[in-house]
C-alpha cells in the first residue's frame, strides 16, 4: 500500500514530538537556572498550546474547504457548540451554583467528572482517572454535538452553490451566537456570561498532595488530542472516501456520474469537519479557561481560513505549519510591534497598539495575492500560477512531518 | 433480444425551447447503437436525461426492463408544454434518480468535453471511480478495517490500466496526458464503475483518423470483454458506420430516421440534415 | 399608535441605509460573481473618515470629500486585490475579499486605538422633527426619499447610458463581453465606484442615526445588506432595495418587541435565518434569474 508506507514513520515522528513536548515543558524543573523561555510562564508554551488547538481547527476546515471544495465559513459556530458542550458537561457540581448565580444554578446540575468521581473516587489516582475519563467523554460529546448540528444545517445548505454556502454557514454561526447569548437559555448556557470553572489544560498536570506540580502535562494534552484527531483526518483523506471528496472538489458532475453521491459525501465531509471543529472548540475553551459566545465571531473563522490559505489549501501539513507560524507571530514574535520602542532617544515611528495586526493583514494579503499556493505549494512569483493552480495540482501532503 | 435501454416519448423542454422532442428508441443488450445528428440536435441532452443530469419534462426511460426515469409536465411546465403524450404518464409516479444512483444501476458515461479529475493521477482517477462499489463505510475506511478490499480495488485498477495501455502513465496527472489518451482514460474510468451499459459522448472528437480507427477496434474489444451494451453519440461518420449495429438520427430534437448503417447512409432526410439544406453550421 | 409609527419610521430609514450598501453588493456580484466581504468595511471606513474630516474641515467640504475618498478606496481595493485574481478560482477572490476586510478592520483599530468613535452631529440631518406625534431626526425622514432618488438615477444610468449597457452586458456574459471588446476593467471599476459612493452616502445617514463607530461596525450592516441583495435576487437593484427595506423594518420590529420576551439578541440572527430560508426555497431571490450549468 503506497500511502500507508508512510504511516509507521509518521506515527513514530508524532510520538517523538509528543515526548519532546513533555520534556520541553518539564525541563525547567529538571535543570534549574534555564533562561526564561523554558519557564512554564514563557510565551513559548502559550503559543504551543494555542497552536495545537488552532491547528486542529485549521485542518478540519481544510478537510472541508481544501479537500471537498465546500467553501464553508461556519467553523467558529461549530467551535462554539463544542466549547459550550464541553463546559456545561464538565463544570463540577460544586461550582455550578457560583457560575450560574444569575440563573440560580444550572439545569444540568452534575458533571461527567463528578459522575465518574462517584465510581473511582475524587482524590488521588481515582480522581485523576475520573477527570481524564470525564474530560475525554465531554470532548467527544462536544464533537458529536457540533457534528449533529452540522447534519441538521447541512440538509438545507449543502445543496447551495459555493458562495451561497459560504454566506449561509456564516449566517448559521451568527444565529448560534445569538441563541447562546439569549437570557432565556441562561440555566443552560449562562446567558451572555461566560462559563468557567471546568477542567483546563493545567488541571492535567500531575501534582502531589500539597498541590505542587510534579510533572507538567498542560502543553502535552492539547498536542496529544490534536495529533490524534489530525491523524484520523489524514487517514480519512487517504482512504477511499478521501478520494471521493477530492473528486467532488475537482469536478462535481464527473463525480456524480461516476456514482459518487454528492449529497452524501458532502454531508459526510461537513459533519466530520464540524465534529473536529467541535473538539477544537472544546480544546479552545480549555485553553482560555472559559466559554463565552461572543468570542466565536466570524473574525475567528476568517483567521482560521487565512491560516489555511497561508499553509496551502489542500495541504494538511501546510495548515499545521501555518498555524504554528501564525500563532507564534501574533502571540509572541511580533508582539514588539504593539509597544512603543525607543532606540536611544529616537522613537521608532508607527509602533503602537494595533500595529502588529496591520502588519499581519498586509502579509496575509501579500500571500493571498502573490503566493496563493501558500507555504506548501510552488513558490513561483507569478500571477499565471494562480490560473494553473488547480491544474498544476499538488498531491501536496507529502509527509505530515508535524501532525 | 431484450432491451438494455428503452426511451419512450422523451421530451426535454427548457422554458420555451424543446431540446428533445418525443424521442423513442431502443438499445438492445450487447449491441452498439449510435445516436447521430447535427450540432445542437439534442443528442447530449438526451444523454443527460438518461444519466439523470436533467430530469426529462415528459416520458419514460427503462433500464433492463425496469422503469428508471419517468416524468410528466406539471405546474408551469404543463402550461408551456409543447410536446406530445403529456397525459400518458400522469398516473404513474415520477421517478427521478440522481446521476450516482443511475451509475449504481449499471450505466456509465464519458463526457463530450473531457471531465477528468484534474488534481488526481491517472491511477487515482480510475481508483476513485471504484468508490461506489466498495463496501466499506467511512469508519472502516478511515481505520483501515478492510485493507483486503482496498488492495483488491488497487489491483483491479492496475489491471484495467494495463489493459487500456495506460499503465505507463499511471502516476502522471490525468490532465497532462495527450488528448487521445485522456479520452481513453475517461472510458477506463467509466468501466471502473462496472457498468452493463456504456454511454460514449463523442468519443472520437478531436482525434485523427488513425486514432479514430483504433478507437473503433477498442470499443468493439471492450464490448466483448466486459459484456457491454454501447450507446454512443458521434460525429465521425466513418466510426459510426464502422461500429454501429443500428443508428438513430435526430435533428432539432426529433427523430428523422433510424436503421442499419447502410440504410441511414442513403436516407434522403439524413443527407439533407447533414449537408445543411436548412442548416449551415454543420462541420 | 405613536410607537408603531416610530418603529416603522426607523425601520424604513435603517432599511434605506442598508439599501445603499446592498446596491454595492448586488452590482459587484452581478458582474464579478464575488461576495465583496470588504464592502461593509469600506462603509465603516467612510464613517471614520467622516469623523476625522469634519473635525478639521467645514461640513460643506468634508462630506463631499468623504464620498470622494471612499470612491478612491473602493477603486483601489478592486485594482489591488481583485483585479490580479481575475482568472483565478472564485474561492481565491473571495478569500482576497476576506483578507481586505481583515486589513481594513485592523487598520481601523490601529488608527482609532480600538476605542468606539462618535460620529459628529451634522446640521439639519441630526435636527429633530415631529411626525404624527413622534419625535425623530430629519435623517429618518430623508433617507427613504434620498434612496429612491438615487435608485432612480442609477436605474437611468444602467438603462440609458453606454456604460450602463456595458455593465448589463458584462453581468450577462463576462467572457463574451470581453471578446466583444468591452473594456471589462473599466466597467468593473465603474461598478466599484458607484458601490463605494453609495456606501459613503449610506455611512453618513447610518452613523448620524447610530453614532458609535467601532472597527467592526461595518461587518454586520454589510452582511445584512448582502442578505438583502440575495433576498431581492442578486444582481437586481430594485430587488436589493426592497429586500433592504424589509430587513430594516423586521429588524426594528424585533428590537421593539416587549423586553420581557428578550428577543432583541435575535435581531441580527433573524436576518440570517431569513437568508437560509430564502436560499433553500428560492435561491434565485425575488427578482433573480435561475442559472443552469452546462454539462
Amino acid at each position: 500500500m503506497k500511502k500507508d508506507r508512510n504511516f509507521l514513520p509518521s506515527l513514530i515522528g508524532i510520538i517523538l514530538l509528543l515526548l519532546f513536548v513533555v520534556l520541553l515543558e518539564n525541563i525547567s524543573a529538571l535543570i534549574p537556572g534555564l533562561p526564561q523561555i523554558f519557564q512554564p510562564t514563557s510565551p513559548l508554551f502559550t503559543v504551543l498550546k494555542k497552536a495545537a488547538v488552532y491547528s486542529l481547527v485549521a485542518v478540519s476546515m481544510n478537510l472541508l474547504n481544501g479537500f471537498t471544495g465546500l467553501f464553508s465559513l461556519g467553523q467558529a459556530g461549530f467551535m462554539l457548540l463544542g466549547a459550550y458542550t464541553y463546559a456545561i458537561l464538565t463544570v463540577p457540581s460544586a461550582q455550578k451554583e457560583q457560575v450560574y448565580y444569575l440563573f440560580g444554578g444550572c439545569a444540568f446540575d452534575s458533571s461527567i467528572v463528578d459522575i465518574f468521581g462517584n465510581v473511582f473516587g475524587t482524590s488521588g489516582v481515582g480522581g485523576a482517572v475520573s477527570m481524564v475519563l470525564g474530560c475525554l467523554i465531554a470532548i467527544v460529546a462536544a464533537g458529536c454535538v457540533a457534528g449533529f448540528f452540522a447534519y441538521l444545517i447541512g440538509i438545507p445548505v449543502l445543496r447551495l452553490k459555493s458562495d451561497y454556502l459560504a454566506i449561509a454557514t456564516l449566517g448559521f454561526a451568527e444565529i448560534l451566537r445569538a441563541i447562546f447569548q439569549w437570557q432565556k437559555l441562561g440555566p443552560v448556557t449562562n446567558g451572555a456570561n461566560m462559563i468557567k470553572g471546568f477542567p483546563t489544560f493545567s488541571d492535567f498536570n500531575i501534582t502531589d498532595g500539597a498541590g505542587n506540580v510534579l510533572v507538567r502535562l498542560s502543553t502535552f494534552v492539547p498536542f496529544l488530542i490534536s495529533s490524534i484527531c489530525i491523524m484520523l483526518i489524514v487517514l480519512l483523506i487517504h482512504s477511499s472516501y478521501g478520494r471521493a471528496f477530492k473528486s467532488i472538489r475537482d469536478d462535481e458532475i464527473a463525480a456524480e456520474a461516476m456514482g459518487i453521491s454528492l449529497f452524501k459525501h458532502k454531508m459526510m465531509s461537513f459533519v466530520i469537519s464540524s465534529f473536529f471543529a467541535g473538539v477544537g472548540g472544546a480544546l479552545f475553551a480549555m485553553y482560555v479557561a472559559n466559554a463565552q459566545a461572543k468570542a466565536f465571531t466570524s473574525v475567528m473563522t476568517y483567521e482560521i481560513l487565512l491560516i489555511v490559505v497561508i499553509g496551502g489549501i489542500g495541504s494538511v501539513s501546510g495548515s499545521v505549519l501555518a498555524t504554528f507560524l501564525y500563532v507564534a507571530c501574533s502571540e509572541w514574535w511580533l508582539r514588539f510591534l504593539d509597544s512603543e520602542l525607543y532606540i536611544g532617544g529616537f522613537k521608532v515611528p508607527l509602533l503602537r497598539n494595533g500595529f502588529r495586526m496591520v502588519v499581519f493583514s498586509v502579509v496575509i494579503m501579500v500571500i493571498v495575492l502573490f503566493f496563493s499556493q501558500g507555504i506548501m505549494g510552488n513558490r513561483e512569483l507569478d500571477i499565471l500560477s494562480l490560473i494553473k493552480r488547480k491544474a498544476a495540482a499538488k498531491p501536496a501532503e507529502k509527509k505530515e512531518e508535524r501532525k | 433480444m431484450a432491451n438494455a435501454l428503452h426511451l419512450e416519448n422523451i421530451t426535454m423542454q427548457f422554458g420555451g425551447v424543446v431540446s428533445v422532442n418525443n424521442l423513442t428508441l431502443d438499445v438492445p443488450e450487447g449491441k452498439i447503437i449510435a445516436l447521430i445528428g447535427p450540432n445542437g440536435a439534442g443528442k447530449t441532452t438526451a444523454f443527460n436525461c438518461i444519466t439523470g443530469v436533467y430530469q426529462p419534462t415528459n416520458g419514460l426511460i427503462e433500464f433492463m426492463g425496469k422503469p428508471m426515469v419517468r416524468n410528466h409536465p406539471t405546474g408551469k411546465d404543463a402550461k408551456n408544454y409543447k410536446g406530445e403524450n403529456a397525459d400518458r404518464y400522469v398516473k404513474d409516479p415520477v421517478l427521478a434518480p440522481t446521476p450516482d444512483r443511475i451509475t449504481g444501476l449499471g450505466i456509465a458515461r464519458t463526457f463530450q468535453n473531457i471531465r477528468l479529475w484534474k488534481s488526481m493521477t491517472v491511477f487515482e482517477n480510475v481508483l476513485t471511480a471504484k468508490h461506489q462499489r466498495a463496501s466499506q463505510n467511512v469508519f472502516s475506511a478511515t481505520f483501515r478495517g478492510n485493507l483486503a478490499e482496498e488492495n483488491r480495488m488497487r489491483e483491479e485498477t492496475m489491471d484495467l490500466l494495463t489493459e487500456q495501455g495506460l499503465d505507463a502513465y499511471k502516476d502522471e496527472l490525468a490532465v497532462s496526458l495527450p488528448y487521445g489518451l485522456q479520452r481513453r482514460l475517461e472510458i477506463a474510468r467509466a468501466l471502473a464503475t462496472k457498468p452493463s451499459l456504456l454511454l460514449l459522448d463523442e468519443p472520437a472528437a478531436g482525434m485523427n483518423p488513425q486514432e479514430t480507427a483504433e478507437l473503433a477496434d477498442f470499443v468493439k474489444e471492450i464490448r466483448e470483454k466486459y459484456d457491454l451494451t454501447v450507446f454512443l453519440i458521434e460525429h465521425h461518420m466513418d466510426l459510426v458506420m464502422n461500429i454501429s449495429d443500428y443508428i438513430y438520427v435526430i435533428d432539432f430534437g426529433s427523430e428523422i430516421a433510424q436503421g442499419r448503417p447502410e440504410e441511414v447512409q442513403s436516407n434522403k432526410r439524413v443527407i439533407e440534415a447533414y449537408l445543411g439544406v436548412t442548416e449551415e453550421e454543420e462541420e | 399608535m405613536e410607537y408603531v409609527i416610530s418603529v416603522l419610521l426607523s425601520g424604513i430609514s435603517v432599511g434605506g441605509q442598508y439599501a445603499l450598501i446592498a446596491i454595492g453588493y448586488t452590482l459587484v456580484y452581478g458582474i464579478l460573481r464575488l461576495i465583496n466581504f470588504a464592502h461593509g468595511d469600506v462603509f465603516m471606513v467612510a464613517g471614520l473618515m467622516g469623523i476625522y474630516l469634519t473635525s478639521s474641515l467645514p461640513i460643506g467640504i468634508s462630506l463631499p470629500l468623504v464620498i470622494l475618498l471612499t470612491v478612491a478606496l473602493g477603486f483601489t481595493i478592486e485594482r489591488a486585490a481583485y483585479k490580479p485574481l481575475r482568472d483565478a478560482p472564485r474561492m481565491s477572490v473571495m478569500i482576497s475579499a476576506i483578507g481586505v476586510s481583515y486589513l481594513l478592520q485592523n487598520t481601523a483599530t490601529y488608527v482609532t486605538g480600538g476605542q468606539p468613535m462618535t460620529y459628529p452631529t451634522i446640521p439639519f440631518l441630526s435636527d429633530t422633527v415631529n411626525v404624527a406625534g413622534t419625535q425623530t431626526k430629519w435623517v429618518v425622514i430623508i433617507t427613504p426619499f434620498l434612496v429612491l432618488a438615487l435608485v432612480v438615477a442609477l436605474t437611468i444610468l444602467i438603462d440609458r447610458t453606454k456604460i450602463g449597457m456595458a455593465m448589463r452586458a458584462v453581468s450577462k456574459d463576462f467572457e463574451t463581453s470581453r471578446l466583444m471588446g468591452i473594456r471589462i476593467n473599466g466597467v468593473i471599476s465603474v461598478t466599484f465606484v458607484i458601490g463605494s459612493a453609495l456606501a459613503a452616502i449610506g455611512s453618513i445617514l447610518f452613523f448620524t442615526n447610530y453614532p458609535a463607530i467601532t472597527p467592526t461596525a461595518g461587518a454586520m450592516p454589510g452582511l445584512k445588506a448582502f442578505v438583502a441583495a440575495v433576498f431581492g435576487g442578486i444582481g437586481s437593484i430594485p430587488g436589493a432595495v426592497l429586500g433592504a427595506f424589509l430587513i430594516g423594518i423586521c429588524e426594528t420590529i424585533i428590537k421593539g418587541l416587549p423586553s420581557a420576551w428578550d428577543v432583541s439578541v435575535f435581531s441580527d440572527a433573524f436576518t440570517f435565518a431569513l437568508l437560509i430560508v430564502i436560499l433553500v426555497f428560492k435561491p434565485q431571490g425575488l427578482f433573480g434569474e435561475a442559472a443552469t450549468d452546462k454539462v
